[in-house]
């Protein structure tokens, strides 16, 4: 269990306000008002009295989940998250000079087929854009204050952050209908099937010449497809709940809200490095299909050749 | 160097609310914004017992210790300050706090709470001491001038304390000495922390 550890002067202060508490009969002139102990109990888990305060939770003297919830925050899921994404980014740049970029093995033969139709580009582009808009102002907003504070001055960094919550809390609903929009148009091509296996089996080829064989999506793209999926609604529902406090949710939802949220949006944050990482630099030719709608039909053969089959079949059954 | 501290002695407490009268007049406080409440347990009951409560200008402030913005700061009295400027209304500070005790003009949707507010000890924000805008962000600097927290001042029955943590604990002492009880004023026994209010600290 979570030790929270008060400081002495707090202590020190509570043990005189709270000393008062009387659990004696009052006819008893010796100990009248004065056990604290048990009734101190009670309050410090959060007993609630009456108050003239309308606010919420007013009649509670005693926010029980505060100290953890910031222990939480600040020990683990901030220290965590920067090794996640620092760790992530230099995986990559690693993978990057020792590896390189994925190649064509043959050339273009100049021959287009059509991957994604115009409204899976939007779409596509518009929960990007978003989710970038969104991980840099959540991430300023978790670690901001560390350096941006007195790299930008106070009064440039007050406009910077105020812009980065109204940004965040805006345009995260707005994520959340694309994200939902893409999820629901996307499913029908992301169930896992025995192609799958062996994709993973051979580590997807990305090193060596080995191509294993894949259909629309391959295993790793599927892979992304579902953590989007999962983690994605998970971030999305907590961020409604943050965003939303109107509704007059306890401080207590908003804390776990609050960690599910950073620790949901710090792990797709370093997942999408990967993800960006092989739809850009990674692969040759990866991006132009979510770019133009179109891929070369080398590019088809090599890296999805049942679904170049596929088209195939169905453009010679024509 | 004091360390200032707010003390309520639930003992004397009658839950008048002239505190949180003194505080919303004094430092002229947004509607719907309390600084301070009283909160009754047992109301009605045998045992009823109220307490005061406001900001407790924490040592190790958890408030200070979640703000995104880094806009709290903490004088050399202990008194936990912070800068509206820097404030985006987040609302962390308030899940953070023990106490409860930031408060926010507004609720609306899409997180738009406004700059949080809170207990200042009386003693403003960043601003010049005593300016205009000084006052109209954080209410009155009564520390400036020398004098103690409004909602102590006027205090009834002197039931809320507020100052100095020595002077503070000796006032309490004495009283505690003089209702003739000596085993300590309060024990944590859980933790093995007591208070023996006829000891000096
Ligand atoms: C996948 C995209 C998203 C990412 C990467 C992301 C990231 C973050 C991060 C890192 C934080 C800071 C957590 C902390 O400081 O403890 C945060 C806070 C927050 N997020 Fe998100 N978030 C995303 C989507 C959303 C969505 C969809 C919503 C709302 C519908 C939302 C609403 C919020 C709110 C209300 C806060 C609290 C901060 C404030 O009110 O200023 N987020 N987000
Ligand atoms: S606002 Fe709450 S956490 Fe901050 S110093 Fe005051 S009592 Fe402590
Ligand atoms: S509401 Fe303001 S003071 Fe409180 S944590 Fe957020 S930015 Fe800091």
């Amino acid at each position: 269990m979570l030790r929270i550890k008060w400081p002495s002067q707090i202590l020190l202060v509570l043990a005189l306000i709270f000393s008062g508490f009387a659990n004696a009969t009052p006819s008893d002139a010796k100990v009248a008002g004065f056990a604290g102990a048990d009734y101190w109990q009670v309050v410090k888990k959060g007993d609630t009295g009456r108050t003239q305060d309308q606010g919420a939770e007013a009649g509670q003297l005693i926010n029980v989940k505060g100290e953890e919830w910031r222990y939480w925050r600040n020990q683990w899921i901030t220290p965590a998250g920067a090794y996640a994404i620092g760790g992530t980014l230099a995986l990559l740049a690693i993978f990057y000079l020792l590896v390189g970029q994925k190649k064509l093995d043959h050339p273009r033969t100049g021959n287009l087929i059509e991957r994604w139709k115009r409204l899976d580009r939007a779409n596509h582009w518009t929960v990007a854009v978003l989710f970038i808009i969104l991980a840099v102002s959540g991430l300023s907003i978790l670690y901001g204050k560390f350096f941006l504070r007195t790299a930008l001055g106070d009064s440039l960094w007050a406009n910077y952050i105020m812009l980065c919550k109204l940004a965040h809390n805006y345009l995260g609903p707005l994520f959340v209908i694309g994200l939902l929009f893409m999820i629901v148009r996307w499913i029908k091509h992301n169930f896992f099937n025995r192609t799958d296996l062996m994709w993973f089996l051979k580590g997807g080829g990305i090193i060596g010449k080995a191509h294993p064989s894949a259909g629309y999506m391959n295993g790793g793209e599927k892979v992304w497809f579902w953590l989007l999926t999962i983690v994605g609604i998970i971030v999305c529902a907590s961020g409604l709940v943050l965003d939303f406090q109107n509704f007059g949710q306890v401080r207590e939802t908003m804390q776990i809200a609050n960690l599910l949220h950073a620790a949901g949006s710090l792990i797709l944050i370093a997942a999408s490095f990967g993800h960006i990482y092989i739809g850009t630099i990674g692969t040759e030719g990866a991006l132009e299909g979510m770019k133009t709608g179109y891929v070369d039909e080398t590019w088809a053969k090599q890296h999805h050749d049942l679904w170049y089959e596929e088209v195939k079949g169905k453009s010679s059954n024509d | 160097m004091a360390r200032m501290k707010f003390l309520c002695d639930s003992k004397r407490c009658i839950e008048c609310n002239g505190c949180v009268t003194a505080c919303k007049n004094e430092n002229e406080v947004e509607w719907g914004v309390n600084r301070r409440r009283v909160v009754t347990i047992n109301d009605g009951e045998p045992g009823e017992t109220s307490i005061s409560v406001a900001c407790m200008h924490c040592s190790d402030a958890p408030c200070m210790a979640v703000c995104p913005t880094d806009c709290f700061y903490q004088t050399d009295d202990g008194i936990v300050l912070h800068n509206k400027d820097l404030c985006i209304g987040c609302g962390y500070c308030l899940y953070a706090c023990p106490f409860g005790a930031p408060q926010f003009p507004s609720d609306a949707a899409f997180g738009e709470r406004g700059k949080m507010d809170k207990c200042t000890f009386c003693a403003g924000g960043p601003e010049e001491d005593n300016s205009p805008e000084e006052r109209a962000k954080y209410g009155a600097n009564r520390i400036a001038e020398g004098k103690l927290p409004m909602c102590a001042e006027m205090c009834s029955t002197k039931a809320l304390l507020a100052g100095d943590a020595n002077e503070v604990s000796d006032i309490f002492r004495e009283r505690v000495i003089y209702r003739g009880h000596n085993d300590g004023a309060w024990s944590m026994s859980e933790e093995d922390i007591a208070y023996d209010a006829t000891q000096k600290v």
